[in-house]
């Protein structure tokens, strides 16, 4: 309890470095901290990249291969589902509502995504949020069409733009539906989803555009249909991609998956988007998992800095050690001299470093938000950041036994004789 | 008449798989006494000084300090001792660089609080450290608390020697304590400090290689006349 302020004083004497020491602890902590934060932010986010939805529905195939192409618009459907299955199942009385998906198209590098209002008026995300137009509406015209945020701030769109479908889904695509234009009816505000890299038209100008298609082959020039002539022409699909399915009720859900999963008229499979997305999440869980373990790293890098600006002044303290030892102090005085400045050393810069990184995440979560639809939640520290936090001073605190104990070694061998 | 301050009898001394360093029949220092004990450098001095600090264990014989034998106490008591009843004096360099003055006066009470019990207002500690800088010759008020690496050499052992009598601990040890003075600093210095130890009656053992200070002492000894493991004349100079 005497040998706390020694320590304190002998530190303030070497402040220079102890401020470079306890920057470089801080920085690390912060940089632990702040993924820490964000990977938990991104696993909301990702959990909650759709939500409301019971389940998933399209053709027989895998629940990872059905939730990557319906929700994350990444890969491709096998094959599709009739729109009398589809309707079929719409009208059943335990059905709240549905949501079409029919995909295939792209424009520029984003998937188009065929649907209908019932998309804008049910789909939700990272919980109870629901999609909102930053500008615009949904479409009312066969050929309007509207945008998530990232692709109308990429490309640059806005309201009124008129842009051309491609046929498939490469980023430069040699067959496009250029005959039948789209104007821009809506931009929808960012989510921190797939929504947000998608091209909303209705079900019905999906057809229109395949309308003179023959086998997915453009037709020749006097083959074609016109716009105008599509308008008039029966634009009901065939068939569509995936559905989404909300219950009336919960507990409805599995009798409902069950029974698609068994449905006789075609081949389909049924995901509860949960389970498929813990699924997912524990295959790309992994990167974050990545950037933890560096960021780890980074901190122990911070905390063998301490350690050497430590054990570079035990030489130069050695006179300072004897000193003390023949006033009276035991060895146990010196290791618990130097472990005090290691504790005092590394508690500055973890709360140096917590301070850090609530001042970074005030100034950048409103930019990550509008930017990336991220929500990061400014809260406190979560039990798991103490325990973080906690653990690191206890390794700093490991690591500063070392010049503590070869303090103490020395006090032991010089006795009084002051060796320089 | 209480014990002798120092009493040593057969004292072997020696670093651990090295030869012999100190091997000492008899060596007694009376209560009150001051006494000169001369030796080159590397005859042993700051090893001898080492065993009766208690900081270095003999390999055999007896060390008794104020009638205490220092090789039956534990380790932990022996530093208590070292705090509580003997005041040091080194060379230079005495004084803990990020310290005040005064708080460097202060410094030993930190380790062993009996040095300041004698005190028994926590405030008359300060003040006594105080009297001892200014019976030292340190008068200037401001001195006490500017750091102690602004201070001259001279004025520095002054400062190392408040330290030592603070608490008047029965035995000052002084290890060349004015080699590193000029002549007419070396004599103010000496005479304050037997004046200093004569007033808390005080023990005093005073090493140096510096054979024309012997006069002012009660007695002079020569470490190589005690020491029987000490190398022959031509090769400790």
């Amino acid at each position: 309890m005497t040998i706390l302020p020694l320590a304190l004083r002998s530190l303030w004497n070497r402040r220079g470095t102890a401020l470079l020491t306890i920057f470089s602890i801080a920085v690390s902590v912060s940089l632990l901290l702040g993924v820490q934060k964000m990977r938990v932010a991104a696993r909301d986010s990702f959990a909650n990249t759709v939500s409301g939805v019971h389940l998933i529905v399209g053709a027989r195939s895998g629940p990872l291969n059905l939730l990557l192409y319906s929700i994350f618009r990444v890969g491709d459907a096998t094959a599709n589902v009739s729109w009398a299955s589809y309707q079929k199942i719409a009208r059943h009385p335990d059905v709240d509502w549905t949501i079409p998906i029919s995909l295939g198209d792209s424009h520029r590098g984003f998937r188009v995504v065929g649907t209908n209002a019932d998309y804008f008026a049910h789909y939700q995300y990272g919980g109870d949020r629901s999609l909102r137009f930053a500008q615009g509406k949904p479409f009312a015209d066969l050929f309007d069409v509207v945008l998530g945020a990232e692709v109308a701030r990429q490309l640059g769109y806005k309201l009124g733009d008129e842009i051309i479908v491609a046929h498939g889904l490469g980023r430069v695509s040699f067959s496009q539906h250029k005959d039948k234009p789209f104007r821009v009816a809506g931009i929808l505000a960012a989510t921190g989803t797939p929504v947000d890299r998608s091209v909303h038209v209705s079900l019905e100008a999906i057809s229109a555009i395949h309308l003179d298609w023959q086998n997915g082959v453009q037709p020749a020039p006097w083959a074609r249909i016109g716009a105008a002539q599509a308008r008039q022409a029966n634009l009901t699909p065939d068939s569509i991609t995936a559905f989404l399915v909300r219950m009336k009720e919960p507990a409805l859900i599995f009798t409902m998956e069950r029974s698609i999963n068994q449905y006789r008229g075609e081949p389909l499979s049924a995901v509860i988007p949960g389970v498929a997305l813990a699924q997912l999440w524990d295959l790309v869980g992994i990167a974050d998992t990545a950037l933890t373990i560096v960021a780890g790293f980074v901190v122990l890098a911070g905390l063998l800095g301490m350690l050497t600006a430590i054990l570079t002044t035990l030489n130069e303290r050695r006179r300072e050690m004897a000193i003390m030892r023949s006033l009276g102090a035991r060895p146990a005085h010196i290791f618990s001299l130097l472990m005090a400045e290691a504790g005092t050393l590394a508690l500055l810069g973890v709360l140096a470093g917590v301070a850090l990184t609530f001042a970074l995440l005030a100034l950048a979560a409103p930019l990550v938000a509008q930017r990336y639809g991220i929500f990061i939640q400014p809260g406190g520290l979560s039990g798991m950041d103490l325990s973080l936090l906690g653990g690191i001073v206890v390794v700093a605190l490991l690591l500063g036994a070392y010049p503590a104990w070869r303090g103490y070694r020395n006090t032991l061998s010089d006795g009084l004789s002051m060796r320089v | 008449m209480s014990a002798p301050a120092i009493e040593l009898r057969d004292l072997v001394f020696g670093w651990p798989s090295g030869p012999t360093v100190l091997d000492i029949a008899r060596f007694d220092i009376a209560r009150g006494e001051k006494v000169f004990l001369r030796g080159a450098s590397g005859s042993g001095k700051s090893t001898l000084l080492g065993v009766i600090g208690g900081v270095l264990q003999p390999r055999q014989g007896s060390t008794r300090v104020l009638g205490t034998e220092l090789a039956n106490l534990r380790p932990g008591a022996r530093d208590r001792f070292r705090g509580d009843h003997i005041g040091f004096i080194f060379q230079m360099f005495n004084l803990i660089p990020y310290l005040s003055v005064l708080d460097n006066v202060l410094l030993p009470v930190r380790f062993t609080p009996q040095r300041g019990a004698a005190f028994a207002a926590a405030a008359a500690l300060p003040d006594e450290a105080r009297r001892l800088l200014e019976a030292l010759g340190l008068h200037d008020p401001a001195l006490q608390n500017r750091a102690v690496t602004e201070l001259s050499v001279g004025q520095q052992q002054r400062v190392a020697a408040a330290r030592a009598l603070l608490g008047s601990p029965e035995l000052i040890i002084a290890d060349e304590p004015t080699s590193s003075l000029d002549y007419d600093a070396r004599a103010d210095f000496l005479q304050l400090l037997m004046q200093e130890c004569a007033r808390s009656s005080a023990t005093l053992l005073f090493v140096s290689h510096d054979t024309s200070l012997g006069s002012l002492f009660d007695r002079s000894v020569s470490l190589r006349e005690i020491n029987r493991a000490a190398p022959p004349a031509g090769v400790a100079a």
